[in-house]
């Protein structure tokens, strides 16, 4: 079975820098992290102190809200430090890895003989619970729900980020089984979405293929939700990231966590433009050394939706990008002439780089302006493939009006579908961090 | 230029974060930003940014203004020299038209962006540029012996009324620029309207004729100028509106750039067509009123019609915001410019009125194009209840 999506609306960025398709293994980094606040509105409830001993996927906190909703170790080794922020919040589970990874044993079991109650219990016993992502609002499944569909994407239309393709390359039967599992955790269909321009992939079994075409953000799982099944108010469906499932394929193959991470590292400031192979938590420098801060920023992430790290920080739980970008702390003279300065992509017409659509852009942090009223209307629509009016619906948000935020489709959107919003708006407004903020208050009043 | 940067970096230095002139950062900030895109990187969200910025796109629109604007200055300069001599040079009707509109763009910059760098610091936000457009559309709509002081009123009104009042850029429900006519408009009727105001000193010079097309067509008298004339714009009106030509070259810019909308335009153009034809058509049955008989090709070029579809109708923030709103906005607005004109021969020009009314039904406009897009939304859900039942 499959289905064909063509995006219209969106935009391609091309930025230089992009990552080698060869793929290396990292040096084991001596210490890992698990982030808390990767997981959002999740409260850890910590299972182990510091100095404790812990097994590759090994439960180190749940949720002190969900018992059922767990995290686990991607490595063993000890507990090093527990990072903590203001009012004791927990920043980081820092962990020194032992050279070996010795796994705690869930056993294997077979996935088709198996029924869906224990397919479930295993995924989330085993901390795999976490790769689950539900929509709406972007926090991490409640095992108590069944959803409505399952999402998995394998085309990545991001700029600079990682190729799932060559990712998944050689952990295709890991996938393949990891999609059996959740097929099971649903009653309804697991959809995956491919690049309908290659042929990987196309052989799945048991799921519904969605061939994608289109610019950015063609590959995000809300395109493809409203394409298949729109969300309606109440409606839950789980997305889980390409090379999770096949971490989830490997526990029930295995019986091991066996947490690995193939991380692109891209951006014109990165040494090495290679995938390297690691696990989950990994130290970044590690990958890409020390870098000047001052002059270079590091992305754990894509440069859309990704987070800021420092050097020596860690890999964030779901990415598989690392890019290192240059700052753009300094000043351009009379940057605002319409027609100047076109070496740096704009949607824009004011400027003259929509003449070369393949031209590679360099790039770099810099805002390219101060925020201002929104005033510019029409611009936002462009990139938005979304049925929705996303000026509109970010107006709503921040009036925290939620009647109209629900009537216009705050539970259709995550942040990441506004990231090209943030990317062109000329008002320079963080969409991202508005509709995050207007997709909290819901969960605080509708829950 | 580094050595500019360093020297303003030193002149900054007392206004910034914790010194003596903190409150008075988004004064500087504003000059410095006129000079260098500031060094500010991305703190939240995206990494990256497209090069787009509100200065860039007001800057545009500026742009987008000089054909017009220059034309105008000539043209004020040579409506006033060809009635009392023979040839006119064309440096000689530039001057005279200089020395005339030059002045009005000064008062208008200086009491606008003065009002503009006080509320900044007074709300403590940073200068927005939408006054930059503003600030040069106010004095190409008005008659060019407009006295100083009545510009300077007007920006007043405009910008305290018209704009902050509701909150400042980006919030008002009415184009400030219009919002500055139709205030001079109603409180100095004499100035702005009648047949001695558009060519400068018509009044005190017995054979200078400076009726207006359209008062013309009101009064009944003959016309004296060909469509072409109409086109290029030599004939008497607002200081930047009568040249159609020069306006076009505008919108073409304003389009390339989608910087205006070219829904707005191209259906306010169409809507004006569509009322001035229907009128055409039944024009056999008012054979005294010349305006209904005034062909429709005729009604696009003359009066502000041009002028404020281009350049006022398409004010991003007045506007419908919607696509589907943006058409029936800049539709009903041709439409409701052509009708006034032709029903109410006290407002010669109507659109004007036309663009503030759908100025102000405008937020209805798009309330019902999103409620297509909520039913939408709610169809979905009663679907899924009667499958479930």
């Amino acid at each position: 079975m499959s289905k064909d999506i063509k995006v219209k609306k969106g935009l391609n960025l091309r930025f230089k820098g992009e990552a080698e398709q060869v793929l290396v293994d990292a040096p084991k980094s001596k210490t890992f992290a698990i982030k808390p606040p990767d997981f959002h509105a999740v409260v850890p409830k910590l299972v182990l102190k510091e100095g404790a001993k812990v097994l590759a996927g090994e439960v180190l906190f749940y949720s002190k809200y969900n018992e059922a909703v767990k995290i686990s170790s991607p490595v063993s080794g000890s507990i090093k430090e527990i990072v903590r922020g203001a009012k004791r919040r927990v920043l980081e589970i820092v962990i020194e890895a032992d050279a070996v990874n010795s796994y705690k044993e869930y056993g294997q079991l077979n996935v088709a003989t198996s029924d869906s109650e224990t397919v479930k219990n295993r995924i989330f016993e085993s901390g795999c619970g976490a790769f689950i992502k539900q929509r709406p609002y972007d926090i991490l499944a409640n095992p108590d729900d069944s959803p409505k569909a399952i999402y998995v994407s394998v085309y990545n239309t991001a700029p600079l980020a990682a190729d799932p393709a060559f990712v998944l390359a050689d952990q295709k039967a890991e996938f393949q089984e990891g999609l059996n599992a959740l097929k099971k955790l649903t009653a309804g269909k697991v959809y995956v979405a491919v690049n309908a321009k290659s042929s990987d992939f196309k052989d799945l079994q048991g799921v519904e293929l969605l061939n994608v075409s289109g610019p950015h953000p063609a590959g995000n799982v809300g395109v493809h939700v409203q394409e298949t099944e729109p969300m309606n108010m109440g409606d839950r469906v789980w997305t889980v990231g390409p090379e999770d499932v096949a971490i989830i394929g490997r526990l029930f193959l295995t019986g091991k966590v066996d947490a690995k991470r193939t991380i692109a590292v891209a951006g014109t400031d990165a040494k090495e433009k290679k995938y390297f192979r690691t696990y989950i938590g990994a130290n970044v420098a590690d990958l890409i050394g020390q870098v000047d801060e001052s002059k270079s920023r590091i992305i754990s992430g894509d440069v859309l939706t990704g987070l800021k790290l420092s050097n020596n920080q860690y890999v964030g739980f779901y990415d598989n990008t690392i890019t290192v970008i240059p700052e753009g702390n300094n000043y351009r003279a009379f940057g605002w002439l319409p027609f100047t300065y076109n070496n740096i992509h704009s949607m824009s017409k004011t400027s003259l780089s929509w003449m070369f659509p393949n031209k590679k852009y360099d790039v770099n942090t810099n805002l390219n302006g101060e925020e201002r009223a929104l005033v510019v209307t029409g611009e936002m629509e462009e990139v938005m493939p979304l049925d929705i009016y996303p000026m509109q619906l970010l107006k709503a948000c921040m009036t925290g009006n939620i009647e109209k935020m629900e009537n216009l489709g705050i539970y259709e959107v995550i942040p990441e579908d506004f990231a090209l919003i943030d990317y062109v708006n000329t008002s320079k407004i963080e969409a991202q961090e508005i509709i995050r903020l207007g997709l909290d208050l819901m969960i605080t009043e509708v829950g | 230029m580094n050595w500019i940067r360093q020297r303003l970096d030193s002149i900054k230095e007392p206004f910034s974060k914790g010194k003596k002139y903190e409150k008075f950062a988004p004064a500087i900030n504003a000059l410095d930003t006129f000079l260098f895109v500031p060094n500010h990187t991305t703190q939240k969200g995206a990494h990256v940014r497209d090069a787009v910025d509100l200065k860039r796109v007001m800057i545009t629109v500026v742009m987008a203004l000089i054909p017009a604007l220059i034309f105008g200055t000539w043209n004020a300069g040579y409506q006033y020299l060809s009635q009392i001599q023979e040839t006119v040079g064309f440096w000689e009707a530039i001057g005279e038209g200089a020395i005339k509109v030059v002045p009005m763009i000064v008062v208008s910059y200086a009491v606008g962006l003065g009002i503009e760098f006080a509320f900044a610091i007074f709300r403590g936000h940073e200068v927005n540029e939408g006054y930059l457009v503003t600030g040069l559309l106010i004095p190409m709509v008005m008659p060019v012996d407009i006295p100083l002081w009545m510009v300077a009123i007007s920006v007043v009104f405009a910008v305290l009324i018209g704009k902050e009042a509701f909150g400042g850029t980006g919030m008002n429900i009415l184009n400030p620029a219009l919002t500055a006519r139709a205030f001079a408009f109603f409180a100095y009727p004499t100035y702005m309207s009648g047949n001695a105001v558009w060519v400068s000193e018509a009044g005190n010079l017995d054979a200078v004729s400076g009726e207006t097309i359209l008062g013309k067509l009101a009064a009944g008298t003959e016309v004296p100028y060909s469509t072409m004339d109409m086109f290029s714009g030599l004939i008497p009106g607002s200081v930047a509106e009568t040249s159609t030509v020069c306006i076009l070259a505008g919108a073409l810019l304003l389009i390339l750039t989608k910087v205006g909308s070219w829904r707005i335009i191209v259906s306010g153009f169409l809507g004006a067509a569509c009322m001035a034809f229907i009128f055409n058509m039944i024009g056999g049955s008012f054979p005294d009123n010349d305006l209904v008989n005034f062909p429709w090709y005729n009604h696009l070029v003359i009066g502000g019609l041009a002028f404020g579809i281009v350049f006022m109708a398409t004010d991003p923030v007045s506007a419908a915001q919607t696509y589907k709103g943006k058409w029936i906005y800049g539709f009903l607005i041709g439409l409701f410019a052509v009708m006034i004109r032709i029903f109410n021969p006290a407002y010669p020009e109507g659109i004007m009125l036309a663009i503030l009314l759908m100025n102000v039904f405008a937020p209805t406009i798009d309330h019902y194009v999103i409620e297509g897009n909520i039913k939408k939304r709610k169809n979905r859900v009663k679907a899924q209840v009667k499958t479930a039942v």
